[in-house]
């Protein structure tokens, strides 16, 4: 009865006391200002995205996925990327979680990595109202991930490591935009990005899916239109006629070197086809997270070979160590970069 | 008569022309002729594989959808003697749905997700028809259409749990589209698929033409008539759920035509299944056709079909609503 009473006091005091003292005033990407336990422990991520970049910097903080990896995946994580239990996600497009359950797994952050804008600024206040968990939005644009790393840094106490992070993404962002730079306008290939069972879902001028492609100054065939995901004919495709196709469906990327009509696409005839690794994490698009880091060397390449000479195999092998927690092997390496793994 | 089926080939003829790649009116002459006569056609291989492959198939799947549904429609709103029912009133189209967003949740190859959609479709009239025929009722047509609404609802709550368990950023958008329907993505290697149990539904159909126009009598009268209702309701809508379940596995769900179609076939040609059945075929051909032709034309993005024909068929609808009220109390 005695430690009964005195587990509720001491659990009374901490409740009273803790916002208080223990408390950092912060503001994360939206401009809300969150207050943040002085001892990070455990963090709720609320979609893929966050949870990608919370297991690159800091697994032991994760406290789950939002849903458990295939074993083919598992292959390319190291320690926490397996061995955690699926959580669901919080935002997007609908909530798989619980919110008891989310009050249950006691997380001292609630992390959600996505884009800003009022629906998600909106949901983050009322569960942080509901809850009474600090709820912190960042911005995954691609060409903010060094500020992403230092805001999460900032957030879970790990200033030093996201800096280290940090840095890595803007040297080599830096590097490689600093050579596509001076490519000439004519010199900037054509791309069309497939996607869906038959590569005719393509990502629109603007749209998250092509983020990448854009950032390299290639030019998105389908940019003539602005907005998310869209559905073209094959009759389209063929009249725009890219010089380069980029896509994440080895069904897709098997069959245009077979179908008859798209043996008249320059990309095909040049033998411009390009299927993006996709393990653990995709390359190109999806999630959009930091994954699309490695995919940016590999994307450069595909679309200036001269320009990027390099062996994509080391750099693979340090961002996997560096960012996935476990050096993968040459054989792993080799298979991945075909895209087939 | 005459003039629909003119107005249906001049509609092909017009579709194949328009397209988002430009072709000229002397190419897709000469790439007709030179499959036709069997010469290597005058014209790039890009030309001949756009009209052969790509915009050639689609053309035909689109006036064969078309006809399809709306035959669908016309057998069923006879069969269930009721002007508001469409070819989806059995759950063909909730059970194609359903079989297709599975495919696409299990990463299956294209063939492999119409196949999936098909057999959803031919899978969920069975059960309806299962559990309708189960139930002793006074009225087992009303029955059949209860048990058609309640288990389409039952596969659409299974479509939505499919769609919520789905990868939000590769899977989620794939089934998305092809819940709108389109027909953005049909190949040579499509037709026969679609055309084969399409023109046996429809054979069927037309085989039973005199006997529909029985049945859209009340059931007592049919078999005051000497026919054996059971057996033939049983055909006629294995014959429709055929055709419907064909097109949906193709096209994805298009809704409209199939409701819409069979009316103004009516007021055109009577209520005789013998000229309703054709005259309905080239109505919903030439609609979906122009439908489609206007989906893939109008802009660079593919505008689903469900949206299109629901663009059109709503304010039909209406009216329609409109004048039952008046002329069929």
């Amino acid at each position: 009865m005695l430690f009964d009473r005195r587990t509720l006091l001491r659990g009374a005091a901490a409740a009273t006391l803790s916002p208080r003292l223990a408390r950092a005033a912060v503001t994360d990407a939206s401009g809300r200002a969150i207050s943040i336990p002085e001892e990070i422990k455990h963090v709720f991520a609320a979609g893929p995205p966050a949870a990608i970049l919370l297991y690159t910097l800091a697994p032991d903080l994760l406290i789950g996925w939002t849903r458990s990896h295939d074993p083919e995946e598992c292959e390319f994580l190291g320690p926490g990327g397996c061995d955690k239990p699926e959580v669901g996600r919080l935002t997007g497009r609908g909530n798989t979680t619980n919110l008891e359950v989310l009050l249950k797994l006691k997380p001292d952050l609630i992390l959600d990595v996505g884009t800003i804008n009022d629906t998600y600024v909106s949901l983050a206040t009322r569960v942080q109202e509901q809850t009474g968990i600090p709820y912190a939005l960042l911005d995954s644009r691609f060409d903010a991930i060094g500020p992403l790393y230092r805001k999460l840094g900032e957030f879970t106490h790990r200033q030093a490591q996201a800096d280290d992070f940090a840095r890595y993404a803007e040297s080599t962002t830096a590097t490689i935009k600093g050579r596509v730079d001076k490519i000439p306008e004519q010199s900037r290939p054509r791309v069309y990005y497939g996607r869906g069972p038959r590569g005719l879902e393509t990502g629109l001028g603007g749209s998250i899916n092509v983020e990448t492609i854009e950032f390299l100054g290639a030019h998105n065939v389908a940019a003539e239109r602005r907005g998310g995901m869209a559905t073209v004919s094959v009759e389209q495709v063929l009249a725009w006629n890219p010089d380069v196709i980029i896509t994440i469906e080895p069904m897709f990327a098997a069959a245009l070197k077979t179908d008859p009509v798209w043996a008249s696409v320059k990309a095909v005839q040049n033998g411009r086809v390009h299927l993006s690794p996709r393990l653990p994490f995709g390359w190109v698009d999806f999630p959009p997270s930091v994954n699309r880091l490695i995919g940016l060397w590999w994307l450069a390449k595909a679309l200036y070979p001269e320009q990027f000479p390099e062996d994509l195999r080391p750099l693979t092998r340090e961002f996997y160590t560096r960012f996935y927690h476990k050096t993968p092997t040459d054989a792993q390496i080799d298979s991945l970069l075909t895209g087939r793994a | 008569m005459a003039v629909a089926a003119a107005v249906l080939v001049a509609g092909l003829l017009l579709a194949l022309m328009v397209g988002r790649y430009p072709i000229s009116f002397a190419e897709l002459f000469s790439a007709i002729a030179g499959k036709l006569t069997g010469h290597a056609p005058a014209v790039p291989s890009t030309i001949d594989n756009v009209v052969w492959q790509v915009r050639g198939p689609r053309v035909a799947s689109a006036a064969l959808v078309g006809a399809a549904l709306a035959i669908a429609g016309t057998a069923f709103q006879g069969l269930f003697r009721n002007p508001l029912v469409s070819p989806d009133i059995l759950g063909a189209s909730s059970g194609a749905a359903l079989g297709a967003v599975l495919g696409i949740y299990f990463s299956l190859g294209v063939f492999a997700i119409q196949a999936l959609a098909f057999l959803g479709g031919l899978l969920a009239v069975a059960a309806v028809y299962a559990i309708g025929g189960a139930v002793r009722a006074r009225d087992p047509i009303l029955v059949l259409v209860l048990t058609g609404v309640v288990i389409g609802a039952l596969l659409g709550a299974g479509v939505g749990m499919v769609k919520y368990l789905a990868d939000p950023y590769g899977q989620l958008p794939a089934m998305t589209f092809w819940l709108l329907g389109s027909l953005a993505s049909i190949g040579a290697a499509d037709i026969a698929p679609l055309g084969i149990p399409v023109a046996l539904g429809t054979l069927m159909l037309l085989a039973l033409r005199w006997r529909l126009n029985v049945m859209s009598l009340p059931d007592e009268e049919a078999k005051a008539l000497g026919l054996p209702t059971g057996p033939l309701r049983v055909a006629i809508i294995a014959a429709a759920t055929l055709v419907t379940s064909a097109s949906v596995a193709t096209a994805g769900v298009i809704g409209w035509v199939g409701l819409v179609v069979p009316h103004i076939a009516r007021t055109l040609v009577g209520p005789d299944f013998g000229r309703l059945i054709p005259a309905t075929a080239l109505l919903g051909g030439g609609f979906l056709l122009l439908i489609d032709t206007l989906a893939r034309t109008v802009s660079a993005v593919e505008i689903p079909l469900g949206i299109l024909t629901a663009l059109v068929g709503t304010p039909f609808f209406i009216w329609l609503l409109a004048s039952v009220s008046k002329t069929w109390s």
